[in-house]
């Protein structure tokens, strides 16, 4: 047992850590949920792309650097350390793209990666809907079999990045009559623009429209950008969620750059007699490092060849938690301050209040905990 | 990196919750709290065959030591079957000896290693009790720089957990050994134990869980089981989260100590008020779970029950490990 880092991943932290401080930008971009803010976020990702640093953990061929699991810890450390912004691509870079590795074809990669990784195509996904949001399988958008592809109709919700973004990526039933809601779905990809599609922004509770509702009237979609076999969707979009995504939708770099922070604003602006407040401080680093160690041995077993399933709810659960913990503690240790709206802490806190509700809901988190690791039986929800 | 226990770690945790299951704690508990120490040294002595007090005593010295990741695995095993007896402070006496030298580590050190010298300690800081000193062959106290034999048990004082009983030594014994070294060497074994109290909370939380989720599928009410309740799962699944994540912090401390890492005092405060919390919790989680039941003697739970909190605070309350934290 041990924690060494091995030469090879310490050289691509060093070279990052290089890159990054002379690239990152001296002062904060605007909110990527604004129009300006998106556009300066993907220029940006055009940025990183340049220096090969906008997916180190994908093929060489598609813009990455293969760097493994290890590797990108590493990058990510580095990477939030030195204050860079917030990622536009996350939703493709840790979604779309590993179910792409995993299910897609050479072609399709060759089509989507690249163009992913260097920001030109900021993709959106498109999973709830209005009767589909923890019940997922119970979704009702259908895509119907036409000449050379299919016909999507229907209505997505929460579509994260849908207001700005190119492309959206879900899946949708092909088949009514499959003899359970989990079957007959399929996965595929579709453009934002195309005809057919109408996008309308949603307000998120600071009025930035973070997120959208995207309603479709027969959008064609060709035959090659279906993901996997027609009908297997549901297998697939899970195969994604259970593996990588537990580690990667939120890394343990981003945890420990924001407890860093905010035990310097401690040092700075801490009433030192207040206790219960420093506890609470003591507790976003310890909780940053328990982050770090846990996903430091998920990794290590996903490296030996194991799968990680859901465990992967009991990473979702602590840094949903963890990430609010963490920001009402700065807000407290600011005092008025704290309700300026436009602060890094502010801005970061209603960003983190929607962390146990999207992903799958913590309650459905705690459901699948419950029953497939602790083995307790079903039950009503 | 490979932060994952080995085979051969992993099989010696496996080994001794297999010889602590056959052996049955509960009736070990019974007597020792009854103040008949017969079973427990037995078993104390099955322990030391298996190697476990050797972890903590330096190879100079009879031991095979300092080996602080098998000796977290040996300590979630002890805590997951409450073994009583003062199993922190015999391992942290190793490195309090070790550290001190001379004649009084040639004395004790092996003893401890082959489970012959049961010991107890009193260290600077944290407070003035002796765990279970009645049943130690030694109770070490040090002062500043001294370290002093104490001349005898001292005073019981009853404690939450009955199979823990605490002693005050009287003030005074002989000295054993004095210098800095003597100072430094009781700063690193207060962490040792700390270390140790860690893994035993860690354990004593993981059997906390495992009995309640065995409960709760088989109790029903309303004609199913209780724990298909959304209410009863999810409290399960917080209580398995708080665990899931001390683990990690416990091993990582392991690793910080082996690798004398400036941080391990650090590290070693995460762990202990992370698996004093979760042992904590679920201890909580596991009395309400078990309703009025939970609530008596009649269950052998209640060992476990009684000892989470006192394991939460003793060697480093949660408070002053958090200030640990901060403090670097």
């Amino acid at each position: 047992m041990d924690l060494a880092r091995t030469a090879r991943t310490e050289a691509l932290r060093a070279e990052a850590r290089a890159w990054l401080r002379d690239h990152v930008p001296a002062r904060p971009l605007p909110s990527l949920e604004t129009g300006e803010g998106f556009a300066a976020h993907r220029e940006w990702e055009a940025l990183l792309h340049t220096g090969r640093w906008s997916a180190v953990s994908w093929p060489k061929e598609y813009g990455g650097r293969g760097a493994d699991l290890f590797g990108w810890l590493a990058f990510e450390e580095e990477y939030w350390a030195a204050g860079a912004p917030g990622r536009v691509s996350q939703n493709g870079i840790s979604l779309l793209a590993p179910t792409l590795l995993a299910h897609g074809t050479a072609e399709q990669r060759a089509r989507v990666l690249p163009s992913m990784a260097s920001g030109e195509v900021i993709w959106a996904q498109a999973w709830s809907e209005p009767e589909a949001g923890s019940d997922l399988a119970a979704l009702r958008s259908r895509a119907v079999r036409a000449e050379g592809g299919w016909l999507l109709s229907g209505q997505k919700t929460w579509s994260s990045r849908a207001a700005f973004a190119d492309r959206a990526f879900g899946v949708f039933r092909t088949d009514p009559g499959a003899a359970k809601p989990h079957h007959g779905l399929t996965y595929l990809m579709f453009g934002l623009r195309a005809e057919g599609v109408t996008v309308r922004p949603i307000r998120r509770l600071d009025g930035k429209p973070a997120f959208a509702e995207i309603f479709l009237d027969e959008v064609f979609v060709p035959d090659e950008d279906v993901i996997g076999e027609p009908g297997q969707g549901w297998r697939i979009a899970m195969s994604a969620t259970g593996d990588e995504r537990g580690l990667t939708l939120r890394s343990p770099g981003r945890f420990l750059a924001a407890a860093g922070r905010l035990a310097e604003l401690w040092r700075e602006a801490g009433d030192p007699a207040d206790t219960a407040l420093r506890d609470r401080v003591a507790d976003a680093v310890i909780g940053a490092r328990a982050y770090q160690l846990f996903t430091a041995a998920s990794a290590s077993r996903f490296a030996a060849g194991a799968s990680l399933g859901p465990e992967s709810s009991l990473n979702k659960v602590f840094w949903s938690h963890y990430d609010i913990a963490l920001h009402e503690t700065a807000l407290d240790l600011l005092g008025p301050d704290a309700e300026a709206a436009d602060g890094a802490w502010a801005q970061g806190y209603v960003f983190a209040l929607a962390g146990p509700i999207y992903a799958g809901t913590n309650e459905i988190q705690r459901d699948i905990i419950a029953e497939r690791l602790l083995g307790l039986p079903k039950g009503r929800r | 990196m490979r932060f994952l226990l080995d085979d051969e770690q992993r099989e010696f945790g496996r080994s001794l919750d297999a010889m602590l299951t056959a052996a049955g704690t509960p009736s070990v508990l019974r007597a020792w709290a009854a103040g008949d120490h017969g079973p427990g040294r037995v078993l104390w002595g099955r322990l030391a065959d298996a190697g476990v007090f050797a972890l903590a005593v330096p190879e100079a010295y009879g031991g095979l030591g300092p080996l602080p990741v098998e000796l977290a695995v040996a300590c979630v095993e002890l805590g997951r079957h409450a073994v009583p007896g003062p199993v922190a402070e015999t391992l942290a006496a190793g490195v309090l000896l070790g550290g001190a030298g001379g004649a009084v580590a040639e004395e004790w050190l092996p003893g401890i290693a082959s489970g012959t010298a049961v010991v107890s300690l009193v260290l600077d800081g944290h407070g003035p009790y002796a765990l279970d000193a009645d049943a130690a062959d030694a109770v070490f106290t040090v002062t500043g720089d001294e370290l002093r034999l104490a001349p005898g048990p001292g005073e019981l004082s009853a404690s939450a957990d009955p199979a823990r009983r605490r002693f005050r030594p009287p003030a005074g014994g002989e000295v054993m050994a004095a210098g800095p070294r003597v100072g430094e060497s009781a700063r690193a074994a207060a962490d040792r134990a700390t270390f140790a109290t860690a893994a035993l909370a860690l354990g004593c939380g993981e059997e906390l869980l495992r009995a309640t989720v065995a409960y709760v599928k088989q109790r029903t009410q309303f004609g199913v089981p209780v724990g298909s309740f959304q209410a009863v799962k999810h409290r399960l699944a917080d209580t398995l989260l708080g665990l899931e994540f001390a683990r990690p912090l416990l091993y990582g401390a392991a690793v910080e100590l082996a690798g004398r890492s400036p941080g391990a005092g650090a590290a070693v405060a995460a762990a202990k008020v992370t698996a004093g919390e979760a042992g904590y919790a679920a201890a909580r989680t596991a009395l309400q779970s078990h309703g009025a039941v939970g609530y008596t003697q009649e269950l052998d739970l209640a060992w476990w029950l009684r000892r989470a909190r006192p394991l939460r605070d003793a060697w480093g309350t949660p408070s002053a490990c958090r200030a640990r934290v901060l403090a670097g």
